[in-house]
């Protein structure tokens, strides 16, 4: 069996933050009525967190809840793990009109940490990265430029990126293009 | 800069995060319907001078179309509603006259 890899084999930047892609991440889409109970279940089951309300992700190590839209989560847990988490939310999710599919490899991670990582993300999209607007426990589902893309804050400093795994490289170029020294702005009490 | 806050997710989101569907409330006279009646819905549209209703889709974002009313000169935003509805709901109509004495927009309001 050959080793999974992810788009661009962990590429690194080092610069007003260190960019880096994450090694292949699970991540499974449930979409469904959220606010039924075996949705809850089939989600905090897998990623072993609480439901995020709206906007919200929980998310610790590599498990963790997206709230993607009112009928959509992203359920996080380690890669190896997908098929047999996949089966386990299927008998959970039992007749419930619900969706849940792998879309793991459909999908490319990165991480930005340093002090500037808010003025970073704020370059790219239409966000405001102010410390009092954006804060860690929301996800932010939007464009980085021309592509879409969500990110979330792990804690201050520390921002993970999820894209599709075909504009991997275009999203690589832009954050490190955005956090290449010399394009200081400073905008940012925190950074 | 137009900015929309979606009814879906909460996001104030600015014009480039959303897409344009077109005008609001449409009723659409399909197979049996008269000549008129069909081409009064793939053709005939408001081009409102002022208020006017718009179907608007958080493209960028959780995806979801909903409802806007603005104001075309303006771009002053009077609200956004969910897509599920056939008509304004009353405060945004409020929300409107508030503001403008007598707007026109095909038979609402
Ligand atoms: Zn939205």
């Amino acid at each position: 069996m050959s080793d999974p890899i992810s788009a661009l084999n962990g590429a690194r930047f080092d610069g007003l933050v260190q960019v880096t892609e994450m090694p292949p991440q699970g991540m499974i889409t449930l979409r469904g009525d959220l606010a039924s109970v075996a949705i809850k279940n089939a989600a905090t089951g897998i990623a072993g967190v609480d439901m995020p309300g709206q906007r919200g992700v929980h998310c610790v190590g590599e498990k963790g809840i997206c709230w993607m839209s009112p009928d959509e989560l992203l359920v996080l847990c380690p890669y190896a793990e997908v098929g047999v988490a996949l089966a386990s939310m299927h008998k959970t999710l039992g007749k419930d009109h619900a969706l849940a599919v792998d879309v793991s490899d459909a999908r490319a991670v990165f991480q930005l940490q340093g002090a500037a990582v808010r003025e970073v993300i704020a370059k790219l999209a239409p966000v405001d990265m102010d410390p009092a607007q954006f804060t860690p426990g929301e996800i932010r589902r939007t464009r980085l430029a021309q592509v879409p893309a969500a990110f979330w804050l792990r804690e201050e400093g520390l921002v993970q990126v999820i894209c599709f795994r075909s504009v991997a490289g275009y999203v690589f170029d832009l954050l490190t293009g955005a956090a290449t020294p010399g394009g200081e702005v400073g905008v940012f009490a925190a950074g | 800069m137009l900015i929309l806050t979606c009814p879906c997710c909460g996001i104030a989101a600015e014009e480039t995060e959303l897409h344009a569907g077109g005008e609001a409330h449409l009723k659409r006279f399909g197979p049996g319907s008269s000549d008129e009646d069909f081409e009064g819905y793939l053709f005939q549209r408001e081009n409102a001078k002022g208020v006017h209703f718009e179907r608007w889709r958080h493209s960028s974002g959780c995806g979801k179309w909903f409802h806007a009313a603005r104001c075309t000169t303006t771009l002053e935003v009077f609200g956004t509603y969910p897509a599920q509805t056939t008509e304004p709901p009353q405060d945004i109509k409020d929300a409107i006259t508030a503001k403008r004495p007598a707007p026109r927009w095909r038979d609402i309001a």
